[in-house]
């Protein structure tokens, strides 16, 4: 009995000790070739594509799960409140990360003929964020809205 | 490999919904291989879908989105025509793919 439990306990701390060794190796060499974006990455993408034109809290709606095992595969869903009518419509819908390697995820082009301003996709986070979606109007407007969701396994760290 | 789920016929005015899903790796560039060495970015830069001849939806991609990268959006259904997908990698090359929509 004795020897069977000292036993378990050394398998058990082997165990840990490679998983915290791997798990150090992979933060690292992600690290190591790309730094991650911040906030003010993210402020500064903003600015590269619409100026210093104001900026509108709200008609965007950003659907996020509340956890997010796989940082690799989230899916993100955006909606935004237009007519969508001939002279009344959404014309590109940016999002964006605060955290990820490249602040601009994607973008997206509509217009009249889409009907509806509601888009979804998947995307990469690594690690738990806010992201934010910037959308223009045809008027020239910009509104935008966020939504969170809580990474257990980022992207880049599990490949 | 490329996946298209969008209807085969709709009424006039109707808005559809319609998903495109391509086979892709979207390999960010920020991996490293066994070796320690850098695995090279390799992405599809842009998804453009026309019917009857007008881009309705257009997206330009970089490494934030997933691996097979699928997109769901919307369009207004007008008269029979073909709806068209496309998407285009960092290197040029395209895929395409078509349904036809009938609209009554």
């Amino acid at each position: 009995m004795q020897t069977g439990h000292k036993k378990q306990t050394r398998q058990l701390l082997t165990r840990r000790a490679i998983l915290a060794s791997t798990a150090a190796v992979a933060v690292g060499s992600f690290l190591a070739p790309a730094a991650f974006a911040t906030p003010e990455d993210a402020d500064q993408a903003i600015r590269e594509l619409f100026g210093d034109r104001p900026i509108n809290e709200g008609r965007v709606t950003v659907t996020l799960p509340p956890i997010a095992e796989n940082g690799n595969s989230v899916p993100v869903g955006v909606t935004v409140t237009s007519p969508m009518s001939e002279d009344d419509y959404v014309k590109q819908i940016v999002i964006l990360s605060p955290r990820n390697p490249i602040a601009t995820i994607a973008r997206f082009q509509l217009g009249p003929h889409a009907g509806r301003a509601d888009i979804s996709t998947r995307v990469r986070m690594a690690g738990t964020q806010t992201l934010r979606v910037v959308a223009e109007m045809s008027d020239g407007t910009l509104w935008s809205g966020t939504g969170s969701t809580y990474v257990t396994l980022a992207a880049c760290i599990i490949g | 490999m490329i996946r298209i789920s969008a209807p085969d016929t709709a009424t006039a005015g109707e808005i559809i919904e319609l998903k495109a899903m391509i086979q892709h790796p979207m390999e960010t560039g920020y991996r490293r291989d066994s070796k320690g060495e850098t695995i090279p970015r390799n992405i599809i830069k842009q998804f453009r879908c026309t019917y009857d001849g007008n881009i309705i939806f257009e997206g330009e991609f970089f490494p934030g989105i997933a691996a097979n990268p699928f997109l769901t959006f919307h369009a207004r259904a007008t008269r029979t025509a073909m709806i068209e997908f496309s998407w285009t990698d960092q290197h040029g090359e395209r895929w395409s793919e078509e349904r036809l929509l009938t609209v009554s």
